[in-house]
């Protein structure tokens, strides 16, 4: 990590260059604000450095990769940086079951959700709790891997495959199949604002509404209730830039069923024309006073 | 000119494009990182289809 300049605003700390990093460096130039960039694949940390190595760095963390992302947060933030999201943030959020546990604890409406760690215990509280339901890997975000258990028969299928896959995915998360119009909401966090919010409509041949899967947005207006509950998870999740997904619950009202570390919002901006990089430029040069 | 690897159709590189830059097939929807070459950029196929973190 270049540190040569005392005069940067912030650093951006990147695994790849997708349309969201490159509004964010074009926002900056506009706005003449001096930044770095860090390419976390280029750089090495020495992690016994003094640790303050960083202090007074603000680093908004852009990586792309889960496990690039988490483990270069808790370099940077260990030796100092004031990381944007931080390591909290990024444990909390990165994972499906602590982030239910989180939103629990602070009484923010989240899909009823249950775990298992074995398949028989999987099985097991499957068929007690009946069907359909929704099985989640802990870790991992555009839908992937994602299924719907209709019955125990599509259950059971699932089940055995996870069976052969990497440990992570032998921790059974399911959560009920919350019923709602074909839709989900994106809202988009900066600061204490929320600052953009769309709907997500799910393509005809899909139940799940993630732009990664054919998707198509819409805009949406940021009601009072929405926003209350935007802020609530974000201070429950000591984040500062996040993306909080909410659905519609036909018997629930609103539920947040996923918190984003490092948003995307490509499809925000398209949709709203809300310049949300110069939005996160401003929230990061204010942090830097 | 840079081809897809999968449908074999031409991808325009920008003319800002930096390096790390993801890149996507205007045909089949493929995406690529760029990286440097003696000629300019090359690509390769996407870090983030192996992993993820995103929308």
């Amino acid at each position: 990590m270049n540190r040569n300049n005392n005069k940067t605003s912030f650093f951006i700390l990147y695994d790849q260059l997708r349309w969201e990093e490159k509004s964010l460096i074009e926002s900056a130039k506009k706005k003449d604000i001096k930044f770095e960039l860090i390419n976390c694949r280029e750089n090495s940390i020495e992690l016994d450095k003094p640790r303050d190595t960083y202090h007074n760095d603000i680093i908004l963390q852009r990586c792309v990769s889960y496990y690039n992302n988490l483990h270069s947060t808790a370099a940077f933030e260990g030796l100092g940086a004031k990381m944007i999201n931080s390591l909290h943030t990024a444990i909390m959020c990165g994972n499906k079951l602590f982030s239910h546990m989180e939103l629990s604890k602070s009484g923010i409406s989240t899909p009823k959700a249950f775990c298992a760690f074995s398949n028989q215990s999987a099985m097991n509280i499957l068929n007690k709790n009946g069907y359909p339901k929704v099985i989640k890997p802990v870790v991992g975000s555009w839908g992937r891997m994602i299924a719907l258990l209709k019955d125990k028969e599509a259950a059971e299928a699932v089940i055995e495959d996870r069976e052969h896959m990497y440990p992570l995915y032998h921790i059974y998360y399911f959560e009920e199949f919350v019923k709602r119009p074909p839709r989900d909401i994106r809202c988009i966090v900066v600061g204490e604002n929320v600052v953009a919010a769309i709907y997500r409509y799910s393509d005809k041949n899909e139940w799940k509404t993630n732009m990664a899967l054919g998707g198509r947005a819409e805009s949406c207006k940021v009601t009072n209730e929405m926003e209350d509950l935007c802020l609530r998870a974000t201070r429950t999740m000591k984040g500062e830039i996040l993306g909080v997904d909410l659905m519609e619950s036909d018997k629930k009202g609103l539920l947040v069923h996923e918190v984003n570390n490092t948003t995307e919002f490509k499809n925000t901006v398209r949709v709203t024309g809300i310049n949300i990089p110069s939005l996160i430029i401003d929230h990061l040069v204010n942090s830097n006073k | 000119m840079i081809k897809c690897a999968e449908c074999d159709a031409e991808i325009k590189i920008p003319s800002d494009a930096m390096e790390n830059e993801i890149v996507t097939c205007p045909d089949c929807g493929a995406s690529y990182e760029l990286i440097k070459s003696n000629n300019g950029f090359a690509i390769r196929p996407a870090q983030s289809v192996g992993e993820d973190w995103g929308e």
